[in-house]
């Protein structure tokens, strides 16, 4: 399997077939998006063990919150904004509070809603689901890792948020990397700045890295696929060492991962934060490229964040 | 039949006396809905309902879902009478570091298959335990309460139209259609009539009883048993607050204070009401 030419949703559909081979609780529930999530296959492979509830999103979780209670695995899939936002007492309710089993993937999430637009564009979505107690947060960086992951998933009993890619996701890990849900991913090791990221802002992070090692900066990188619980341990180790951080992420500035990491080090070990992602506004239409550039989710934006938190790391040293 | 009747009629009256009693300990509560569903309820777990207080996780059972969430305190007097939970636990209802919660907890309680109380979302989980069940073949039914307010939220329909389109014959729904809500009379607030045409467009099988008359409601739930390819909807026409002297048929008895005068008098007129 060339997973570097596969699309992050093929390898997720594998999965579910995999473990639905070998799990007869596994069962989807579905809102007239299969096409879009890529589980028609799933459906030819296990007819009887999907739901699709049609344009219902509230139903559709709500459905899966009663399968789960008889016992099922149930995953549901929609877009992101649909999965967090449009469903979030649903969410909160009928599968958190309730202690169900649940497992929701929202697809395309922030700038990746491409010609969908700001209707379908989510740059709220882990800020929704961080709120709900108990809800686990999880974006794969690429197929690698969601392959190594999703066991973990599975062998989780409580509600998932997969925040995934549909589409071709730039390759970061070798076939045979170990990675753990609720663990951060160093990937390279610095002293000067911290810059910590997730989902197709890695990419931009390691790029950020090159650039500052031409500078004379040592930056170390941190992968952050799990949003919730957060690996506080590997963030304020790295910021005790550092001492300047910056958070790069597909999503706003408010209540994601840089959120995250900021009330995290606010209260274990209160370094300059930098957070670079989406500003306070709704999404548009556009190609992703297009709107990273526009939102500045770039590695000259993280270069640039780097550049203020090393001003005032040097104030307050000196 | 008639000893039946008589010992459902005599289950239910014990689940109102406990409900006005609990509540009224507390000194408040939402009395009026969960007076009005005591007769339905002692029909489902005395009679209808394959449950079992020693084994509450049974597999195979029947599932309850309250999806009028803040009717609990009926369904924890049924549960105490039926064995599941202590009597004296319903003492504690709504008090610090209960297991009866006002609103239905599946975490908290035995017996409770379902947590609810945001309108809506519980009948959509309903759906999909009979969902659940079909796709494993089990000879199993769900039962449902909802409550006529509730039928305002456009989740239930949500549901409704999937359980009609699924013919999910073994999904057997109830609505406690007392014509009061929170803000006045449901006709006045958005009507919800005709209620029996909504849900039959939503290719439900309906009917529609006195709520109070358990002859009505376990021939109804006998007629449902027996109708294949389409889910049920039994509706009860009820009394808000019925069998509470103090609140039967008030418009204010959705969420009223209840003093121990209140409660020990109302206990009373259902005790003589016995002989």
């Amino acid at each position: 399997m060339v997973l570097e030419n596969r699309w992050l949703r093929e390898t997720y559909v594998d999965l579910l077939i995999e473990y639905a081979k070998k799990d007869e609780r596994v069962a989807i529930v579905e809102a007239d998006l299969m096409r879009a999530a890529g589980t028609l296959r799933f459906q030819e492979a296990f007819p009887d063990r999907v739901v699709d509830v049609g344009v219902a999103e509230a139903n559709m979780i709500g459905v899966a919150a009663g399968m789960s209670a008889m016992g099922k695995i149930p995953f549901t899939h929609t877009f992101t904004p649909f999965a967090t936002r449009r469903v979030c007492d649903q969410v909160t309710l009928s599968v958190a509070y309730a202690g169900l089993n649940v497992k929701m993937m929202g697809s395309d999430p922030g700038v990746t809603a491409e010609y969908n637009g700001g209707t379908h564009m989510s740059i709220e979505d882990v800020s929704i689901m961080r709120n709900i107690p108990g809800m686990i947060i999880y974006e794969p960086v690429d197929s690698v890792q969601l392959i190594d992951i999703f066991p973990q998933i599975m062998e989780h009993y409580g509600p998932v948020y997969i925040r995934l890619l549909r589409k071709n996701a730039v390759k970061i890990h070798k076939i045979g990397d170990k990675f753990q849900l609720g663990k951060g991913v160093l990937l390279k090791k610095g002293k000067d700045v911290t810059i910590i990221a997730g989902g197709i802002m890695v990419e931009e992070a390691l790029k950020a890295e090159e650039l500052l090692a031409g500078m004379g900066i040592s930056a170390e990188v941190i992968e952050i696929h799990t949003v919730k619980p957060l690996d506080e341990e590997m963030v304020v180790k790295s910021a005790e060492k550092t001492c300047a951080v910056v958070v790069a992420e597909n999503h706003s500035i408010i209540g994601g991962l840089g959120g995250a990491v900021s009330e995290c080090l606010s209260e274990s070990c209160p370094v300059p934060v930098k957070r670079v992602g989406v500003k306070d506004h709704f999404g548009e239409v556009g190609l992703t490229p297009f709107l990273k550039e526009k939102y500045g989710l770039t590695k000259e934006e993280i270069v640039k964040a780097v550049g203020v938190v090393l001003e005032k790391k040097k104030v307050r040293e000196n | 039949m008639s000893r039946k009747i008589d010992f459902l009629n005599e289950k239910a009256r014990e689940i109102r006396k406990l409900s006005i009693k609990a509540v009224g300990r507390l000194g408040v509560g939402h009395i009026g809905g969960v007076l009005s569903i005591c007769d339905v309820v002692a029909a489902l777990f005395f009679e209808v309902m394959n449950i079992d207080p020693k084994h509450p996780d049974m597999e195979d059972r029947d599932r309850f879902v309250l999806s009028k969430g803040h009717g609990g305190p009926a369904v924890y007097a049924a549960l105490a009478v039926k064995g599941f939970i202590d009597e004296k636990e319903l003492d504690t209802l709504n008090r610090p570091n209960t297991r009866l919660p006002s609103h239905c907890d599946r975490r908290l309680t035995r017996g409770i298959d379902m947590s609810t109380g945001s309108l809506g979302q519980g009948f959509s989980a309903a759906a999909g335990m009979a969902l659940a069940a079909c796709m494993d073949r089990k000879d199993l039914y769900i039962y449902s309460i909802i409550g006529d307010g509730e039928s305002q939220e456009g989740q239930v329909w949500e549901a409704a139209m999937l359980a009609g389109s699924r013919r999910l014959d073994h999904l057997i729904a109830f609505t406690d259609y007392n014509k009061m809500q929170i803000d006045g009379w449901t006709e006045d607030i958005n009507g919800i009539d005709p209620l029996e045409d909504k849900w039959k467009a939503f290719g439900w099988h309906v009917q529609s009883i006195d709520g109070h008359d358990m002859s009505q409601i376990l021939y109804a739930i006998r007629m449902a048993k027996s109708t294949k390819g389409k889910p049920s909807m039994i509706i009860l026409n009820t009394i808000k607050g019925k069998g509470g002297y103090f609140c039967e048929g008030e418009l204010t008895s959705h969420n009223m204070p209840v003093t121990e005068e209140m409660w020990k008098k109302a206990v009373d007129l259902l005790d003589k009401e016995e002989i």
